[in-house]
């Protein structure tokens, strides 16, 4: 009998399965992804062929689509024009059009990073605040009012999407990035103040104490010695705060037409000639994909340790 | 430094009282242990000194100016955990800085303090190494180093040494005693380790159920314990207590046990109750041939250099710490008398000690 490996070693024929079975889940779930980011790369024509190409030749057209307005000109005024100073006027006087501007996709881009970024910002720094709080001192009916801060989460956000418009109309927070950033924040906040308060209640106490007693207010020991023992606990709620506003849909599609307008619910407005400009929006997805997941790549060996809950103790 | 004087402290959490009225003096440049078991108050009565906690009524006192109930940051003194808490983040120099970052001192003060501090605890080639590398013994010394660097009036310590093994701790009791005298402290240390205690204090306060029994140097403590708590909490194993069924009075010098009379120290207090307890050390009794109390060996535990014989007797199980190369079996007849007058009389009916001629 061969025992020079350990029962706890798997075998060669369980390893092959195991990585066979995690190949194919893989490409199941990369293929989506893939294909978003082919069709960015495709042209109009190609991007709606039947049957789908596969193998196609690259153009940056739906990026080009995606930056900029265009209108179509007949073909004696496009000839009458000096020639084209950059690649993407060239690109766009071979569709027999002339660039007539920027597209919005960039300032509903940096809204989307503006609201996302503060939303994930001030769902963290209120909801550690509070966590601080729920951990350490008696507050009064402590229990009820977690279970308060919950119970915000019991019903689809949405539900509450009519008294919010009407809200927000009388208070002038419709459309504005405040608006977005408070809406967000408040429904991000019960889930990072639950997180936050399970990290909080592994830290031990001796630490703000030591440092109450070297001489720091409690709030100096708070921001010196516990944050920067729950970054952990805050780098997993930051990711799960970022992923909620950066994709929120519904309420932006609600609250926001033109100057707090965040990029998902602009991305399928890009229509065009003729129907929807799948590439154009192809980039536009894929181009949003980008700051989450770096975000979440930078973040990604706290969020390990994170998802475990301190388990693990240093 | 400083001395510190508690004045009827009192501190209760909801119905549980933690620390009953408690009376204490430290002296300045005494090494103070609180001593009790689990649960007594010792390190409530600490923290309360330290202001973690806040007293439910009652004085503290740093140098006669009242700082019950300012907060810990005001108070200038400096606290070791039992865990540490060494902050993981920082390396061990920012450890040893971060109480002299709160004073304004300038870097190359901060250095040279930090510098002094690691030197005297000879940890200064440790200076750039996490804190999650130290072995223990080292992050002990980190976390002494990060209370001595701003030279506080006192130092408060949780049973620092609680998570070392018993060979480190006791070379760490040494360490201790050693590094309070060279920097001329006050320390009030909390332990239930009594031998730490013995070892270390100027003075120990035996503490039970929220209450200071006694407060003395550990050689009034041992011998002339004021109550049957403290009598049986010190001392390894603790005294024997020999029911007596007969009223104590005034100036009495000798008691009937069993059969035969004990001469006893002559005593200088009655006792209110018929039923009192005789308090001897094991090492205050010895094994005679003849005229003694007689009783079976029922367990011999050899502790290298001494034997500690449980003998079962018509009064009780009784101990008695003889020579190891005293040879007794199991079951075997024996006798056995006092060895000397240093026997106490407890009151039954409160459990106090007896004033008499040992006890004065």
């Amino acid at each position: 009998m061969d025992t020079s490996r350990s029962p706890s070693e798997a075998s060669g024929f369980s390893r092959k399965l195991a990585a066979t079975i995690i190949i194919v889940y893989m490409v199941v779930t990369l293929i989506p992804i893939s294909w978003m980011v082919a069709t960015s790369f495709k042209s109009v024509d190609s991007a709606i062929s039947y049957p789908p190409e596969v193998f196609f030749e690259p153009s940056l057209e739906g990026y080009v689509n995606l930056f900029t307005n265009r209108s179509r000109q007949p073909k004696d005024y496009l000839d009458s024009l000096p020639p084209p100073d950059t690649w993407y006027e060239e690109l766009v006087r071979s569709r027999e059009m002339v660039i007539t501007g920027p597209s919005k996709f960039l300032p509903r881009y940096s809204n989307s990073l503006i609201i996302g970024f503060g939303a994930t910002f001030f769902s963290v720094f209120l909801g550690s605040l509070a966590a601080y709080a729920l951990s350490r001192f008696r507050v009064p009916l402590k229990d009820d009012l977690l279970f308060f801060i919950l119970s915000t989460r019991m019903f689809p956000p949405i539900a509450v999407a009519v008294p919010i418009f009407i809200m927000y109309r009388k208070l002038g927070l419709g459309d504005t990035h405040v608006g977005m950033i408070i809406l967000y924040t408040v429904v991000n906040l019960s889930l990072s103040v639950w997180l936050l308060k399970g990290f909080m209640d592994e830290i031990p106490r001796e630490y703000e104490e030591a440092a109450m007693i070297d001489g720091y207010s409690r709030m100096q020991a708070f921001f010196k010695v516990v944050l920067p023992q729950a970054t952990t606990g805050i780098a997993a709620t930051a990711i799960f705060c970022m992923i909620f506003s950066w994709n929120e849909y519904a309420f932006a599609v609600l609250l926001t037409q033109f100057n707090a307008q965040t990029a998902p619910p602009f991305i399928p407005t890009i229509i065009g000639e003729g129907g929807l400009d799948w590439p154009a929006i192809g980039a536009g997805t894929t181009l949003f994909l980008i700051p989450v997941m770096i975000f979440t790549v930078v973040l990604r060996k706290h969020l390990l340790r994170g998802i475990t809950f301190g388990a693990v103790r240093k | 430094m400083a001395e510190i004087e508690i004045k009827n402290l009192h501190k209760s959490f909801g119905d549980f009282v933690a620390v009953k009225n408690s009376n204490l003096v430290i002296e300045n440049k005494e090494f103070f242990v609180l001593l009790g078991p689990s649960g007594c108050g010792k390190t409530t009565t600490l923290r309360m000194i330290a202001g973690l906690e806040l007293p439910t009524s009652g004085n503290i006192l740093l140098d006669r100016e009242d700082v019950g109930y300012l907060r810990a940051s005001q108070r200038d003194i400096a606290f070791v955990f039992q865990l540490f808490a060494l902050y993981p983040h920082m390396n061990v120099k920012n450890n040893l800085a971060f109480p002299l970052k709160m004073q304004k001192f300038s870097k190359t003060e901060v250095d040279s303090k930090v510098m002094e501090a690691a030197k005297l605890l000879r940890i200064d080639h440790l200076l750039k190494s996490k804190v999650s590398s130290l072995a223990g013994g080292d992050r002990q010394r980190v976390a002494l180093g990060r209370a001595l660097v701003r030279r506080p009036k006192a130092f408060l310590m949780d049973e620092p040494l609680g998570t070392l093994d018993a060979e480190f701790r006791e070379l760490m009791c040494l360490e201790l005693r050693k590094l309070h005298d060279e920097i001329d402290a006050t320390t009030v240390y909390v332990t239930h380790d009594q031998q730490e205690a013995m070892s270390m204090a100027d003075r120990i306060a035996v503490m039970n159920e929220g209450e200071v029994l006694q407060a003395d140097s550990p050689k009034i403590i041992y011998n002339k314990p004021k109550t049957k708590f403290v009598a049986n909490f010190i001392g390894s194993p603790g005294m024997n207590f020999i029911p007596i069924k007969e009223k104590i009075t005034p100036n009495q010098s000798s008691i009937k046990l069993l059969d035969s009379s004990l001469k006893i120290p002559e005593q200088r207090e009655g006792t209110n109750s018929n039923e009192n307890f005789l308090g001897v050390r094991p090492e205050n009794l010895r094994l005679v041939s003849e005229n003694g109390v007689k009783g079976n060996i029922f367990g011999v535990e050899y502790l290298g250099s001494r034997k500690i014989l449980t003998v079962e007797t018509q009064l009780g199980n009784i101990k008695i710490r003889v020579d190891s190369d005293t040879q007794v079996k199991i079951n075997e007849q024996i006798q056995f008398d006092t060895l000397n007058n240093n026997q106490i009389i407890f009151d039954g009916s409160n459990d106090m000690a007896l004033q008499s001629e040992f006890m004065s």
